[in-house]
């Protein structure tokens, strides 16, 4: 298609939209909503292409797919793109997540729309580059790229502590990312090449494979984001516009469990088995600490923030036990996350809009004067809470059912979130909605509107239809899953040479 | 027809839910009622052909819910005598209190959304008793939860019942935490979660240990015990209780459908439909019946003081679900659903009838304010009796052969715990008829508690308007209680509405025959072939056999204690009230713990939730605020910022900055490739 493959088209089309809309000339009301037009347009292009590139796609098998390979630099470095079955579903969800976020910056944003349009286009470039990049500088780049966009849209359109958290998110990401970089030269000089297939098929030796696996980790660990890395992420919230938050709960927090089953898992396999009792612990923590942490929270953003953390833990729990239920599991809430916390992160910023505060304590009893939003917000609440019969139920299940099947007692503590994750997202729906409507404020406050409702739509039918079918994403990456776990017992299996792993 | 009846009431909510505010109120109840009835009359159908006719069980897959590796979950309906009899129990009762509930809630703006979630909540409870894996039960399990978690928090206006609804979903999910860890348990041991695979591997695995949680354990019991927790949260046995007395703050036809009826029996369910497991690990069944007889007689002790009149049918509840765990506990799996089946009439019939005292006094529901009621409503009264009579154990209503038969069983067992279950579930007997009568006479009986405000007229003013009561006429006006409050008016007490009173005598009926029809089949000669399989029947029914060989005395004690409790009440409350005051003072330490529920709210509340506030705090400032981040990000910002601060643009120094380290670390990259291309 256009001599470009689809994933390219996929990859860099926003970049023309932004194109486009840097070329629009003046301030007024009218070109603001062509630029809007344009984002809108070129954002459900790109879902239209990828969903048509997805009737393309095998997800029988276990092979990369619709790859791209050209030269690039010089000799060693290559342009190479291509899907399996676990990149696919991310690149889905990021293509359906961004025109939603265009449509709700409609109104919200007055300021400099133009220029927050193009951000979000480029962004969209860097996040679909990362889950396509089949070389690893090539991943790198988008990687690391995506920040910026990100970094200004908290920095220009944030709220009051917008420096602050953009700052805070700067130092974590950066301190992380650089050990990346040396990991991955290093690993260049062992294979000498950064093709991400052929790097799949290197064995890194043992004593090399720990520090690489802790400079990923370095990087991964904070995009998460894992405890004790995670403090950026409620500030990061707080203070993005609402379309922010959703896409940094939605996307950018699955590149870090994505960079786990991309590279930490299938190519430093002998240092994440050793490394796993370190995970799970991390990761136990953070759903304990965080689920209690969200408990007191008294600014809405911040406690979805550490639900979302919570959320993460049972990610990182699910990938390195390293069972099909676990990753599958993981795999699958991470998409499920995306959509809920995203939906949640969007709830948020409908009563933000009109009442321009994120306190829990100024708003209650909403249920009154609106009854859609309230069942739209319960809905998503009890995905969060991981109730059967919502997509958030599979995920957890799966992924406490793959650490079960490793270490009881792993399972055991992280079963007690599902209770905590009940009692604050609970409690956080009963301040808002319930209650008695007696704040002054609060009296003429309106329902969604059209806009808002169909924004909220699709979401919603995606939530529910995941929770009683989810084949769809289980089985496209079943097939992907399946190989990275027969590859990863066999490596294991040659160090050790004992051919299973114990059970309990 | 199966799907029929599990589908037809997720339609209802389909239609009442989200278009109910458009196609109106009426339409809304005509809709989900009549579907409800459908599904009622289809049930009984299922029920005369699979559980008292030939029909043979049944499996229908409707379709693959999600498959992982070796785990894979469908979507069926399993129908067989045990789901044939919750069907019935279900659907009878939902489409009376779907029926009752246009008369009670014929006030209330938000009835659409009420019925939606009537409806809403008899769909999970279907999907509940047809699932056939363990995950599909868990789907109906939550389903149900998230339902009464709903109708609790009805008036969300009410911030009682606001924080009763939390409160009955996070002790649930407590629950459901044990329930999670026992189906994934369940799964390593025998690679599935469908219950023939897992009946089939059961015996095989008896007797095995396992290494989990640093310890060595039996298998079957360990497993056993986690289900069961998920049991002891649903169906509020002791320990995981407490959110039970708090539902009540839901409007009163939910107190009778979800936390008398269906709801909370479910877990009384799931462990006979697991009986073939259980059976397996006779020490998770001591631990059934020691858990179930503690919560028989706990539960009493508690409604003996009690006042609310919905909260003492709330501990009633409880400790008759304890009798049907004791049931179970003994190896009396049919026992413990035959108490179930008659227990579902004669709890709801009391719930509704107090729904309809509560109409009657305008939504008061203090016994102490009540009194010489039943000339006013004598229709209710009378139902309340039948209820009183059949929950008591008279002699040939329901309770008379259901629970009986449990207390008899658990003498002639010889299973682990079966004395203690003898011992409790005996006394509580004695206590349940106490607190039954002396809720009947308190409410009933005596002199009029309600007149006694304001107005002194408030009693002739009463009397005299006795004829009119008759013809229905008024019945509305008993239910405009928003407009008034019940203190300091003339109280007007009136029989409640036709729609609310069908429901009462149909229920009246099934608490007086239900027992003396069914017995025969559920727990007696024809057992086997009413059955057929779907419960553990020890070979030769030794557990239902043993029970009628047992001494004469023994076997007339329940009944005695239900006289001597009649007559206790009696002296009590209607013969020296003033016994009850002197020995409330002279007892008022014992007094005031069974007043204060064994003080169960206030220990939870000092060693869970402020615990769990009070850490999140502590997480929150001390750990993410004076360790995270002041040695990390800020610390190191606070460097940064000395450097930047004076750079105008912020965010464009920001990403001058980082845009500088990426071009670094892309210098660094170039930089490597053509070394290494020299070399």
């Amino acid at each position: 298609m256009f001599g470009f493959g689809i994933l390219s088209c996929i990859v860099f089309l926003p970049l023309v939209g932004a194109g486009f809309i840097l070329a629009l000339r003046g301030t007024d009301e009218a070109t603001l909503e062509n630029a809007r037009r344009a984002a809108l347009g070129t954002t459900l292009i790109v879902f239209l292409l990828s969903v048509y590139a997805y009737t393309k796609f095998d997800p029988s098998s276990s092979a990369f797919q619709l790859v791209e390979e050209k030269g690039w630099f010089g000799q060693g470095l290559i342009y190479k793109m291509g899907v399996d079955g676990i990149s696919f579903p991310f690149l889905l969800l990021t293509t359906f997540l961004m025109p939603i976020c265009i449509l709700a910056s409609w109104k919200s944003i007055q300021t400099r729309v133009k220029e927050y349009m193009v951000a979000f286009l480029v962004l969209e470039t860097l996040m679909s580059g990362v889950f396509c990049a089949l070389d690893l500088v090539l991943f790198y780049l988008f990687f690391e790229g995506g920040l910026i966009p990100m970094f200004l849209i908290i920095g220009v359109w944030g709220g009051r502590r917008r420096v602050y958290a953009s700052f805070k998110f700067f130092l974590y990401t950066l301190a992380g990312s650089l050990l990346m970089l040396l990991a991955i030269m290093a690993m260049y000089g062992v294979a000498g090449t950064t093709d991400i297939v052929t790097l799949l098929q290197t064995h890194f030796p043992s004593s090399m494979q720990k520090w690489l696996w802790l400079a990923f980790f370095a990087s991964l660990a904070v995009k998460m984001p894992m405890w004790p890395v995670h403090t950026w992420l409620p500030d990061a919230h707080v203070e993005a516009p609402t379309a922010g938050s959703v896409i940094l709960a939605g996307i950018l927090l699955k590149m870090g469990g994505y960079g786990f089953i991309r590279f930490s898992l299938p190519m430093f396999p002998e240092a994440s088995a050793y490394f796993t009792p370190l995970v799970f612990a991390l990761s136990i923590i953070a759903i304990i600490y965080t689920s209690l942490v969200a408990l007191v929270q008294e600014d809405m953003k911040k406690l979805i923030a550490y639900s979302s953390v919570a959320h993460m833990g049972f990610v990182t729990m699910g990938l390195f036990s390293m069972t099909s239920q676990g990753v599958q599991g993981a795999v699958f809430l991470m998409i499920s996350h995306g959509l809920v916390s995203g939906a949640l992160f969007l709830c948020v910023g409908v009563i933000y809009d009109r009442m321009h505060t994120r306190e829990i304590s100024a708003y209650g009893g909403l249920a009154a004067r609106m009854p859609l939003y309230a069942t739209v917000f319960m809905i998503f609440t009890l995905a969060n809470v991981g109730l059967p019969g919502t997509s958030g139920f599979i995920g957890e299940f799966l992924t406490l059912l793959g650490a079960f099947r490793i270490n009881s007692w792993v399972a055991f503590l992280a079963t007690t979130g599902t209770i905590l994750s009940a009692a604050y997202a609970l409690y956080l729906y009963r301040r808002i909605i319930f209650g008695v409507l007696d704040k002054p404020g609060l009296a003429s406050i309106l329902d969604l509107s059209w806009r808002e409702a169909a924004l909220f739509a699709p979401i919603v039918a995606l939530t529910i239809f995941y929770g009683f079918y989810p084949a769809p994403v289980l089985d496209s990456s079943a097939a992907a899953i399946n190989a990275l776990i027969k590859n990863y017992d066999t490596a294991l299996a040659v160090v050790t040479k004992t051919a299973a792993m114990t059970v309990h | 027809m199966y799907a029929a009846i599990v589908f037809l009431p997720l339609l209802g909510f389909l239609i009442a839910g989200p278009f109910g505010w458009r196609i109106g109120a009426r339409p809304s109840e005509i809709v989900t009622t009549s579907f409800l009835l459908v599904v009622a009359l289809l049930s009984w159908i299922v029920f005369f052909q699979v559980a008292l006719g030939t029909a043979p069980a049944s499996v229908s897959v409707l379709g693959n819910w999600f498959t992982s590796g070796t785990l894979k979950v469908d979507w069926s309906l399993k129908i067989d005598s045990l789901t044939a009899v919750m069907l019935v129990v279900v659907t009878t009762v939902s489409s009376l209190v779907h029926l009752y509930s246009i008369g009670y809630m014929a006030d209330d703006p938000s009835r659409p959304r009420f019925f939606a979630y009537l409806s809403l909540f008899t769909f999970a409870m279907l999907m509940l008793v047809t699932a056939d894996n363990l995950v599909q039960l868990f789907f109906g399990w939550e389903g149900v939860g998230l339902a009464s978690y709903l109708l609790i928090g009805f008036w969300y206006e009410k911030p009682s019942a606001n924080a009763a609804a939390i409160k009955a979903f996070v002790v649930n999910r407590v629950g459901d935490f044990g329930f999670a860890l026992g189906i994934f348990l369940v799964f390593v041991l025998t690679q599935s979660v469908s219950f023939d695979q897992i009946f089939a591997a059961a015996p095989g695995l008896a007797h095995k240990t396992i290494h989990i949680f640093g310890l060595d354990m039996d298998a079957l019991t360990i497993t056993c015990l986690l289900l069961f927790m998920g049991a002891m949260g649903k169906s509020a046995q002791f320990l995981l209780h407490t959110w039970l007395p708090d539902a009540m703050e839901g409007p009163t036809p939910v107190s009778a459908l979800i936390h008398a009826a269906t709801m909370v029996t479910a877990g009384v369910f799931m462990v006979a439909r697991l009986s073939p497991l259980f059976e397996q690990s006779p020490a998770a069944l001591t631990f059934v019946t020691i858990i179930g007889a503690t919560t028989a007689f706990f539960a009493a002790t508690i409604g003996l003081v009690q006042n609310d009149i919905k909260r003492v049918i709330a501990y009633s509840t409880c400790s008759q679900l304890g009798y049907m765990f004791v049931g179970l506990g003994v190896g009396g799996y049919s026992l413990g659903i035959f108490h179930l089946f008659t227990h579902a009439f004669f709890k709801a019939l009391l719930f509704l009838g107090a729904g309809s005292v509560i109409i009657a006094m305008h939504h008061e529901q203090d016994m102490r304010n009540m009194g010489g009621l039943w000339r006013k409503i004598p229709f209710t009264f009378a139902m309340m009796t039948v209820g009183t009579l059949a929950l008591t154990g008279f002699p040939f209503t329901a309770g008379y052969f259901s629970k009986d038969a449990i207390i008899e069983a658990a003498y002639a067992s010889n299973r682990g715990g079966a004395y203690y279950g003898f011992l409790l579930t005996t006394v509580a007997a004695g206590l349940t008829s106490f607190y039954s009568w002396r809720l009947v006479f308190l409410t009933f009986f005596g002199t009029p508690r309600w007149a006694a405000d304001g107005h002194g007229s408030g009693h002739d003013h009463a009397a005299q308007d006795d004829a009119a009561h008759d013809h229905e006429a008024h019945g509305h006006a008993a239910l405009d209680h928003a407009a008034h409050g019940h203190e300091g008016h003339a109280l007007d007490p009136h029989e409640s509405p036709f729609p609310m009173l069908i429901p009462l005598g149909v229920l009246a009926a099934g608490a007086l025959f239900a027992g003396l029809l069914f017995s025969h089949n559920f727990i007696g000669e024809g057992a086997g072939e009413f059955w057929k399989g779907a419960l553990f029947l020890e070979p030769g029914n030794e557990a239902l056999e043993a029970r009628e060989a047992i001494p004469g005395f023994t076997k007339q004690l329940p009944t005695l204690l239900m006289v001597f409790g009649f007559f206790v009440a009696a002296i009590f409350y209607l013969l020296a009230p003033s016994i009850p005051v002197r020995l409330a003072q002279a007892l008022k330490p014992l007094y005031e713990f069974l007043l204060n529920k064994w003080y169960f709210d206030e220990l939870y509340d000092l060693i869970f939730v402020r615990p769990a506030f009070w850490l999140g705090r502590l997480f929150w400032k001390g750990g993410d605020g004076a360790i995270i981040d002041r040695l990390g990000p800020d610390g190191v910002a606070a460097r940064v910022v000395d450097v930047t601060g004076r750079v105008v643009k912020l965010q464009s120094g920001y990403i001058y900055h980082y845009a500088f380290a990426m071009l670094v670390g892309l210098a660094a990259v170039i930089t490597w490739y053509v070394a290494s291309g020299i070399r």
